[in-house]
């Protein structure tokens, strides 16, 4: 039976309008116009000042911290979580359930004011600290998740079967379980370093003064227009960071 | 096992995050709406006593159209992401294997690059010295002086570019479990395309379907940042209020007022949601 064109025509035109302006902002980045309205000639230029701004630098490194010791915690906790969900069914699992899955549809302005609320009402100064805090909490759900679809193809009677051949509990879990979970752990953690880095509004609610993280300064980079060509180069490096994660996670997930 | 063992080795398993999102999840959202009863210190904090003068401030005529653009525009972009999203996913789950995971990939790239970068990309490309703007004034399709940014079919664009993969994602985990055979039963049967597309897949991913527009909807609820940054004056969403009385008139009450109202809007309909499927679960098994 002969295949309609048009889903095939509409998916080449989404793809084309997602990428078109990442494509523009890639090549501006090279381009020695200031606006990017004309080529006027290929430059290392803006490349060149992105390394000389020490303040980006400190801010990616925040970043980092952030995104690591962040993913890291909603690891744990995450993989945990979706262990309780899948081998349990119960009342408990059912709230367990609804309060993994409501952050997820939470729009972010809200979890940042209510964080935000928590913070001043308990006096916790914002900082570091309270930025690891809010990350965990938006990350713990997305890696949950992306655990519990591992879970669900996850055999269960290899753990019988290892407890049949004398291991105790505890080995199978560290010697079957675990390392057959790893990929779906890592994929999971990998998305919360993503999300950790790339976040800006819940960030913006809880920073303080000195804990200038990345998305917080390209914000403040994009109200004066002579940093914009550098916007340009910072968002070709974090474009193709983000293409080389989305690759390694996709690989993880696939992996049976 | 023994019952009592499993008992404590759910709750063990159970209460790391269960506490967790109890602490910093539940808890802040009952304090924004009990901190909207508070009255405002200068210090941007929360002064002592409870009053009501904050709800009395909200019933102001002026909120009356923010309100209306922010449901208005939030419906408009997840219709039309819904219909973008339903053929990609489409062609997507009927692609072969190879075609599929490049197609997957080409979706998640952009839904993981930065959100910041996103708008900026289209802020540059919408810029009037920008290359969009130079293209079309010289196809002759806008006139000379046409301004591109800062209006609300501007605010509508980006948030539909930035909300299509969150449409897309959910309606293709819907449509790899759909059964395409059952298109191919429906031509047989004397169905044409258009007819089998929507009487047979679109009812098949239905879930996928509300997922998505939920995802989207709620997404484009608490939008400041585009409003803010490719939108006119005139554009401002329910969102921009609330980051406004937080970071220029430190007034936390208010904020927490309009925030408690959107949470209310956004979370009680959800609840239903979950609750009535795990019912339907129930009623299923």
């Amino acid at each position: 039976m002969k295949r309609s064109w048009l889903p095939g025509f509409i998916t080449l035109c989404v793809i084309l309008f997602l990428f078109a302006p990442l494509v523009v902002l890639v090549v501006n980045s090279f381009n020695a116009s200031r606006f990017g309205g004309e080529w006027e000639g290929f430059t290392w230029m803006w490349y060149e000042k992105l390394w000389a701004a020490g303040e980006i630098w400190e801010s990616l490194l925040i970043t980092l911290k952030i995104a690591i010791s962040a993913s890291l915690a909603a690891m744990v906790l995450g993989t945990l979580a979706a262990y309780a969900l899948h081998r349990f069914r119960s009342g408990l699992q059912n709230v367990h359930h609804m309060l993994i899955t409501l952050p997820l549809v939470m729009p972010d302005i809200l979890m940042g004011m209510s964080l935000l609320a928590l913070f001043v009402l308990t006096g916790l100064e914002t900082g570091l600290l309270t930025i690891w805090i809010a990350h965990v909490t938006f990350c713990l759900s997305f890696v949950t998740m992306v655990v519990l679809g591992r879970l669900q193809d996850f055999d269960f009677t290899l753990l019988d079967a290892a407890r049949d051949l004398g291991a105790t509990q505890a080995q199978a879990v560290k010697k079957v379980l675990l390392p057959l979970l790893l990929p779906g752990v890592l994929a999971g953690g990998l998305l919360a370093f993503t999300l950790s880095i790339d976040d800006y509004v819940i960030t913006f609610f809880v920073s303080g003064p000195g804990t200038t993280t990345l998305p917080l300064r390209v914000a403040s980079m994009m109200k004066t227009s002579r940093s914009l060509p550098m916007i340009n180069a910072l968002s070709t490096l974090l474009i193709a960071s983000t293409f080389l994660v989305a690759v390694c996670s996709h690989r993880l997930q696939r992996r049976a | 096992m023994s019952t009592g063992t499993r008992t404590s080795r759910q709750w063990l398993l159970t209460l790391p995050s269960l506490t967790w999102l109890a602490v910093f999840f539940v808890i802040p959202a009952i304090l924004v709406i009990l901190t909207a009863f508070r009255p405002a210190d200068l210090q941007g904090g929360v002064g002592p006593g409870w009053t009501m003068d904050t709800l009395h401030e909200l019933n102001d005529p002026a909120y009356l159209p923010i309100l209306w653009r922010t449901f208005s525009l939030s419906a408009a972009t997840t219709l039309i992401c819904l219909v973008l999203g339903l053929p990609v996913a489409f062609q997507m789950a009927r692609a072969g294997q190879r075609l599929r995971q490049v197609l997957l990939l080409l979706v998640i790239i952009p839904f993981l690059s930065n959100f910041l970068i996103r708008i900026f990309a289209w802020k540059s490309l919408l810029h009037p010295e920008g290359p969009l703007t130079k293209l079309l004034i010289s196809l002759q399709l806008i006139p000379e002086n046409a301004v591109l940014l800062h209006h609300s079919g501007t605010v509508l664009l980006v948030l539909v570019y930035t909300q299509l993969p969150f449409a897309i994602l959910p309606l293709y985990a819907a449509a790899e479990k759909f059964d395409m055979g059952l298109l191919d039963a429906a031509r047989d049967l004397g169905a044409g395309p258009w007819r089998a597309f929507a009487k047979v897949f679109v009812p098949g991913v239905r879930r996928g379907l509300s997922s998505a527009a939920i995802m989207v909807f709620v997404c484009c609820l608490g939008q400041y940042v585009i409003p803010q940054m490719v939108g006119g004056a005139s554009d401002e969403m329910l969102g921009s209020k609330i980051a406004q009385r937080v970071f220029s008139d430190r007034n936390l009450p208010h904020a927490s007022a309009l925030a408690g109202g959107l949470m209310l809007a956004v979370l009680v309909p959800m609840l239903i949601v979950v609750l009535w499927q795990q019912f339907g679960r129930k009623e299923e098994s």
